[in-house]
């Protein structure tokens, strides 16, 4: 399977780039399981990483129909091979999701952060063109208000607990802040302008924050790349990690 | 090392395993744990909430949510309650005789010693 030498509209780009984020980001949340701060929260941050892999399988699914429709005398892909078998440089995912777990604080404002975002992207997919993208999002939005809802009660805890979880939200928000500016840099393959979600994103984060006693910071430099599949060092790990399996028994099923 | 495991029955959960309140007889916690909460869950088709466990969280809010992932992830539920265990007063198992053995020879407090009418159907 060469996917480097298909070629794939926007459209399909566009599938695998939501697709490639909630994959990388469920697999980022699964190495929580068994390591969470307590086992009831272990079971929250599992069950949000499934919720993302469902996601992620039904965005694959549909770009594999659409592949082997229109490549009728082709190689078939599937949902596997898309996520097992595109190398590096081939996933679209947001950078801020192949950033590593850091401590429970990173974890969960990394979560809010780009809960929030799916949340104003995927209310605009409802009206997509294509309908079965629409219908993943609506089926997908439930879940994403439960994710807002747990990661934005954590985010208020930590800010405003204990010292240490104060330091330790700001040190997460200092860290992964320039990442948060690639949601709104549009990819030639975005089929509705992203920066327009930008004022109401700050607007809930801002809100948030008040209750959390954090700041906002203010701009600054945003890193980008990732929906042009030039990715942080983290990446290549977390796909050796992951696809090691297929990549060795090629095919493999259990 | 000082362990001591005590084990409870559903309803027989005494005021100092509440969670929030340290006493003696509760080694194996500290003072950051959070509190212990029981769980309530309404199934579908019930009408009533029944006692699905326990579990800790720091506040209601995160008990309800901690509640939702724990004990309705395989649908078991379409509504939850939950209450801080310090909160639910149990009887006494040690009272038992007392309490629920003088029951045993007053059958008469069973409404079957009535004779009803042909005419009555369904009772």
């Amino acid at each position: 399977m060469h996917f480097q030498f298909i070629t794939l509209n926007n459209h399909l780009q566009y599938i695998l780039f939501l697709a490639d984020s909630t994959l990388i980001l469920s697999q980022r949340n699964s190495e929580w399981c068994a390591h969470g701060p307590i086992l009831e929260q272990d079971i929250a941050i599992t069950n949000i990483s499934l919720d993302l892999l469902g996601q992620a399988r039904n965005f694959y699914q549909h770009a594999a129909n659409l592949l082997n429709q229109s490549n009728a005398n082709g190689e078939t892909v599937s949902e596997d091979s898309l996520a097992y078998l595109r190398n590096e440089r081939e996933f679209k995912n947001l950078l801020i999701t192949e950033l590593p777990n850091g401590d429970w604080a990173q974890t969960i404002l990394r979560q809010f952060f780009f809960s929030v975002y799916q949340h104003l992207l995927y209310s605009r997919l409802l009206k997509s063109e294509d309908k079965q993208i629409a219908a993943i999002a609506e089926k997908s939005l439930k879940e994403i208000t439960y994710h807002i809802k747990w990661s934005r009660e954590w985010v208020v805890r930590l800010g405003d607990g204990t010292e240490e979880s104060n330091r330790r939200i700001k040190a997460a928000l200092d860290y992964l802040w320039m990442y948060t500016g690639e949601f709104f840099i549009p990819a030639t393959f975005e089929e509705s302008d992203p920066s327009s979600l930008r004022e109401q994103w700050l607007e809930t984060i801002k809100e948030v924050f008040e209750e959390a006693t954090l700041e906002l910071p203010a701009g600054g430099f945003m890193q980008q790349g990732g929906k042009t599949g030039n990715h942080t060092e983290y990446l290549g790990y977390i796909l050796a990690e992951m696809q090691t399996l297929q990549r060795t028994y090629p095919g493999a099923e259990w | 090392m000082n362990i001591q495991i005590r084990k409870f029955y559903y309803g027989d959960i005494p005021e100092d395993a509440g969670g929030s309140g340290s006493s003696a007889q509760q080694p194996v916690t500290n003072g950051t744990a959070w509190p212990l909460w029981e769980v309530f869950i309404r199934s579908k088709q019930g009408l009533d909430h029944k006692h699905a466990g326990s579990l800790h969280a720091a506040d209601a809010a995160m008990a309800i949510e901690n509640a939702r992932d724990v004990y309705t992830r395989r649908q078991e539920g379409v509504s939850i309650w939950v209450v801080e265990s310090k909160y639910i007063h149990a009887s006494n198992p040690d009272e038992a005789e007392s309490f629920y053995e003088p029951a045993a020879d007053k059958v008469y407090r069973h409404p079957s010693f009535y004779d009803l009418p042909d005419e009555v159907k369904h009772m």
